[in-house]
């Protein structure tokens, strides 16, 4: 197997004060998906941030690409800002054009097949602010797909999603990889990470990392969402979380504005 | 008079096209301090005889700067920043055209004279205007980025900081370009109202620019020949039109 794409070793990030998430030691190779669990204000953000180099480590490093694909939080984007899904995917493109060029033919087409991959074929003419929840999350999915990075890095992107949103994100996250490409999805859905090649666990520091099925045990789990574990049905399997907070499953269905 | 039109035309232009970002941005308040931040730079101007627009070039960078950085000190709130910094300049201003011995006009710099540019004010005002609009074409892709997800921006190529500082930039310029003719209390009009309006009735960002420039260059010209002919104030006539534009846009709005 070839080296990994991102290697973060010792890692401390934190916001001028004490570390939020310390001790954050991982690799993830081209072809993996991994899931990042964690509490609200756990370090998954952090950890985000500080791979983007928005943050400068207070220790370890970071080996990783020059450019990551990035999808933020949803609910972060404006709504009452005046662009077009198209604009939004063509915002992908800016750090790999040159400053005093603007998106060409070559770059529209690119963003309308990024837009279609990920079911908002024809849309691109609809304002950002009008497309329900999942539809938005899928626009700013389609606008990290242009950046066309070798690590994906995506901030809760099942968070307030409908049905068929989550599941083409599903199936896509699949494709990423099989493309070579190493994903990192900050999550709370244990189940969907069972389904993944790693999961890293963050409360303020890395609890664990490795295979999701071997690394999910109920210790585990207890120190990363601290204590607030309910067991599932079916003995030695991996654990339900109830996170105290933060479930936003309310948006399973399209969200009405 | 032709002068004055042509005046509208160029202020209009960069003006509101500035505007739509600095109202997108919710800046509007710098903005507006920008422009009498820069009192003081015109009145020393005004009293040395030195062209208005080098006073207040000088001033407003320095007071641009004051205000981006002090409205992002942690514990000091962005509007308790902004509003020291310009009643202390503006105060200054003040201070010192009264304290001289020929005091300039201050009418003329706080309410400006449409009527009175001059070919070599027009001259500077295209150039202005032009490098504006230049500016403004060029960044246009890291505005949208910064101003759509202010947090996420840095992941996509472009820095808050910088897209802040840019247009308060700009604003300075367009505040000089705009202070000959409007005056130093009236320019905010210009760049604030026909942006405002122009938002209510467009959904993408370049027909509001456009919407915005030909509302601010009609209420220009409707507003000088209300001042010619009426003998009203030259300012405050173009700037009560682009209010009254936008109370009236707002009122159709909500019936309709």
């Amino acid at each position: 197997m070839s080296g990994p794409l991102l290697r973060v070793e010792g890692l401390a990030a934190g916001y001028g004060g004490p570390p939020v998430v310390d001790g954050v030691t991982f690799a993830l190779h081209g072809g993996e998906r991994a899931g990042v669990l964690g509490p609200n204000g756990g370090g998954k953000s952090t950890l985000f941030r500080a791979l983007l180099g928005e943050l400068r480590p207070l220790r370890g490093r970071i080996d990783g690409p020059a450019r990551y694909g990035f999808v933020p939080q949803t609910e972060r984007s404006r709504l009452d800002f005046p662009v077009s899904a198209l604009d939004v995917a063509l915002m992908g493109t800016l750090a790999r054009l040159p400053w005093w060029r603007r998106p060409g033919r070559a770059d529209r087409r690119l963003a309308r097949a990024a837009l279609a991959r990920v079911g908002l074929d024809g849309l691109g003419r609809a304002q950002f602010g009008e497309l329900s929840g999942g539809q938005r999350q899928r626009v700013l999915v389609a606008r990290a797909l242009v950046q066309d990075a070798p690590v994906l890095l995506l901030d809760e992107p099942f968070s307030g999603v409908d049905r068929p949103s989550a599941e083409l994100l599903e199936r896509l996250l699949v494709e990423l990889a099989a493309e070579g490409r190493a994903v990192l999805i900050a999550t709370h859905d244990l189940e969907q990470v069972l389904g993944w090649d790693e999961v890293l666990c963050l409360n303020r520091r890395q609890v664990a990392f490795g295979r999701p099925a071997e690394t999910l045990t109920r210790a585990v789990l207890e120190q990363t969402y601290g204590g607030a574990v309910v067991a599932l049905p079916g003995e030695g399997e991996p654990l339900g979380v109830l996170p105290a907070h933060h479930h936003d499953h309310g948006g399973d269905g399209p969200s009405t504005r | 008079m032709q002068r004055a039109l042509l005046e509208c035309v160029l202020v209009g232009a960069a003006g509101a096209a500035l505007g739509c970002w600095i109202v997108l941005y919710e800046l509007s308040y710098s903005a507006e301090s920008l422009a009498h931040a820069l009192f003081p730079g015109l009145v020393v101007a005004a009293l040395a005889g030195f062209p208005l627009v080098l006073g207040g070039a000088a001033g407003v960078l320095a007071a641009a700067c004051a205000i981006a950085l002090a409205a992002r000190a942690p514990g000091v709130e962005g509007d308790t920043a902004v509003a020291i910094v310009i009643t202390t300049l503006f105060g200054l201003g003040v201070l010192i055209a009264l304290s001289s011995p020929s005091p300039p006009g201050l009418d003329g710099l706080l309410f400006g004279d449409l009527l009175g540019v001059s070919a070599s004010d027009l001259a500077t005002a295209g150039a202005l205007a032009a490098a504006v609009l230049v500016a403004l074409a060029a960044l246009h892709r890291r505005l949208l980025v910064v101003g759509f997800d202010r947090g996420a921006a840095r992941a996509f190529g472009a820095r808050p900081l910088v897209a802040d500082l840019s247009l308060l930039a700009l604003a300075a310029v367009a505040t000089l370009i705009a202070v000959r003719g409007l005056g130093n209390l009236l320019v905010a009009a210009v760049l604030v109202a026909p942006a405002a309006t122009a938002r209510l009735v467009t959904r993408r960002l370049v027909p509001m620019m456009a919407v915005a420039a030909a509302l601010a260059v009609a209420c220009a010209a409707a507003g000088l020949y209300l001042s010619y002919y009426a003998g009203t104030a030259g300012g405050a006539s173009v700037a009560g039109l682009l209010v009254a534009a936008y109370v009236s846009v707002r009122v159709v709005r909500s019936v309709l």
